[in-house]
């Protein structure tokens, strides 16, 4: 810094930055087939706002962290006997609500079943129903919302309102009125459920950003070269417009998860004999001054997928919104 | 004429009222030749190009009235399916900002492709060797290499030389170039124009430049549109204008160019602001801003005075304006 002065050579070099002769030299400079300082060599590598996002993400430790805790649900969600030998339907009533002992290292609930078999199975059921539930919202919201803010005028309106009239639906109470006439002992219903409250979400946000997508000038250009609807939708705006959908996606998952719980907590949701982590907290709750631990599991591993699930869409949100680049 | 505008009606219907954005516009384009349509924002000079293009907003925006004769066919009365098959294939757009013109998720070689598998059906490879040939055709360098990148990766008159290929893919017979230049720095200015002139003069292609550089004006157009209030003020040979304007507007305009014999002088400037489209003065729509204006300027719209068969004027007193 104290040097600066002194040295002409510098302060030239300094001075001469960025002046109209830079710009034209610069532009000559690439007309003459050599690349220019925009980065234009072979060796550049095409980057896009994916593969920024993804740089991103792998540097970020709270996606490392959620991003494994994610894989390792998933992986015993398909396999669970990798880490559980046991039966989590077979049960021994003289061993109930006993505490931790060899082997069965989280006790046993209020129908002596081992509550560490327990919860690991509980992991395939909330997953099952958290992955389901927000790939049919994220199906369904986004391509009714995307048309809506597509194609406006008359259709956006009664989606609009349609949207409203699902949002006023008290969610908890919805599903005890509708799940309650529901008989069948599979996930199904439960996930139709949650993609039926669901969608109006999604499709908010997809037809805000669909709308900003559309307003952009290069959506005007392809118009004006003569692409059709479906091709703007789909390949100009589309690619443009997905990014807070997953963002709201990826939080669902979390929220459908713990949702699913809930239901089977109030007796609506899933049904024994399927294992579930909603209802051994709801069968563990009447008992809890005496067997504590068989409430803790399943609430604690519920509690780590919700906030791995919360935890990774923050993550996806901060890579994948450019305002905060 | 390749194409020709026959007074045309574009109003814009919001929740505050009816703006009339284009009031009775007629020009006309051979193959071959430049038209330059000038005019401050909002004069409608954009808005007559989206309705030719057929890329207007509608709602809210509305065609009340006119023509749009290209090679003989009404494009208003075309299917919007045939329309689209006319925009990119016969004529095409090119933008202000090409890097918002661009699709910042799709490489260039994919975008300067897409013009040939959407209106040629050719396949993803064959398109993308042409998508090469084309950006070799504009002069953008390693063009092998660069055809994987994507927009941003590109200086601006590099995107700019883009946006025109793309225009230019498939020859179309009419561009029209909306401020292609405006966003760009002066040297490479001049450059893109070129690139622009020498492909138009080569292809044969009838090319509207819609500008508000006078500057640019000069050097590449044959006949100038000049454009108030969503009405052509004068239409003339581009040496004819410049050597002595036929409408209070026009001269307005020459004159507040900044002149090297003027320095130290205050530069011109006309009074006042463009109107309200939502209220537009009743009689010539300049008469609140013009030196010249007298009663029947305000009460009277002016005709299109025939100043001789090249040229036309809409003012009452051409001939005071012409004489100076």
């Amino acid at each position: 810094m104290p040097e600066q002065p002194n040295d002409p050579e510098l302060a030239i070099a300094g001075t001469g930055m960025g002046g109209p002769m830079d710009l034209a030299t610069s532009e000559a400079a690439t007309l003459d087939k050599t690349p220019g300082p925009d980065g234009g060599g072979p060796q550049d590598r095409p980057r896009s706002l994916w593969s920024d996002a993804w740089r991103d993400l792998r540097r970020n430790p709270v996606f490392i962290i959620s991003a494994l805790v994610i894989l390792f649900l998933v992986v015993i969600s398909i396999w669970p006997s990798l880490i559980a030998s046991g039966n989590p339907l077979k049960c021994n009533l003289s061993k109930a609500q006993e505490g931790s002992q060899p082997g069965h290292p989280f006790g046993y609930d209020g129908q002596g079943c081992d509550v560490y078999t327990r919860t690991v199975y509980g992991a395939r059921t909330s997953v099952t129903v958290g992955v389901l539930a927000t790939l049919g919202v994220s199906l369904l919201g986004s391509v009714l919302g995307g048309l809506a803010g597509f194609f406006s005028g008359v259709w956006d309106s009664v989606l609009s309102r349609i949207t409203d009239i699902f949002f006023a639906i008290p969610v908890v109470l919805g599903g005890l009125v509708l799940l309650s006439v529901v008989t069948s002992n599979t996930v199904w219903p439960v996930i139709g459920f949650m993609v039926l409250l669901g969608w109006p979400q999604i499709s908010r946000i997809a037809r805000g950003s669909v709308i900003t997508a559309k307003q952009n000038d290069y959506v005007q250009a392809a118009r004006a070269l003569g692409a059709s609807n479906s091709r703007l939708l789909l390949r100009h705006i589309a690619p443009n417009a997905v990014a807070p959908v997953i963002v709201v996606a990826t939080i669902a998952l979390g929220t459908y998860i713990s949702l699913e719980a809930t239901l089977s907590y109030l007796g609506v949701g899933l049904k024994p004999p399927t294992v579930s982590w909603g209802i051994d907290i709801s069968s563990a709750s009447t008992y809890v001054r005496n067997a504590p631990h068989a409430l803790l599991w399943p609430s604690g591993a519920l509690a780590i997928t919700v906030l791995a699930f919360i935890m990774l869409g923050d993550a996806v949100r901060d890579a994948l919104d450019p305002k905060l680049r | 004429m390749l194409l020709e505008v026959r007074d045309l009606h574009v109003e814009f219907r919001t929740r505050d009222g009816v703006a009339k954005a284009v009031n009775g516009v007629n020009y006309g384009v051979d193959a071959g030749e430049t038209l330059a349509v000038l005019g401050e924002s909002g004069s409608g000079k954009s808005v007559t190009a989206q309705a030719v293009m057929g890329i207007l907003d509608m709602p809210p925006g509305k065609i009340t009235g006119g023509e749009i004769l290209f090679q003989g066919k009404d494009l208003l009365k075309l299917k919007e399916e045939e329309r689209r098959k006319v925009r990119g294939a016969e004529m095409a757009m090119i933008f202000q900002d090409a890097l918002s013109s661009l699709n910042p998720v799709l490489s260039v070689g994919d975008q300067l492709g897409e013009m040939f598998t959407v209106h040629r059906g050719m396949s993803r490879k064959d398109a993308r060797t042409k998508a090469i040939e084309l950006m070799d055709r504009v002069r953008i360098p390693a063009a092998k290499e660069r055809v994987r990148q994507f927009p941003h990766q590109f200086s601006g008159g590099m995107r700019q030389r883009i946006m025109i290929a793309m225009a230019l893919a498939l020859e179309p017979a009419l561009i029209i170039a909306d401020e292609p230049t405006t966003a760009l720095d002066v040297t490479v200015q001049a450059q893109v124009m070129d690139l622009l002139a020498e492909l138009q003069r080569e292809l044969r292609m009838g090319l509207i430049l819609i500008t508000h550089d006078l500057g640019v004006v000069a050097d590449v157009a044959d006949r100038i549109a000049v454009m108030y209030a969503g009405r052509i003020v004068e239409q003339a040979p581009v040496h004819d204008i410049y050597k002595a304007p036929a409408h209070p507007y026009t001269k307005g305009l020459l004159e507040s160019i900044p002149r090297l014999d003027q320095k130290g002088q205050e530069l011109y400037a006309i009074k006042g602001l463009p109107p309200n489209l939502m209220n537009i003065p009743p009689g010539c729509a300049f008469n609140p801003r013009c030196p010249m204006a007298q009663d029947v300027c305000r009460t009277d719209v002016p005709p299109l005075h025939e100043v001789d068969d090249q040229r036309v004027s809409a003012c009452h007193f051409w001939r005071e304006c012409l004489n100076g």
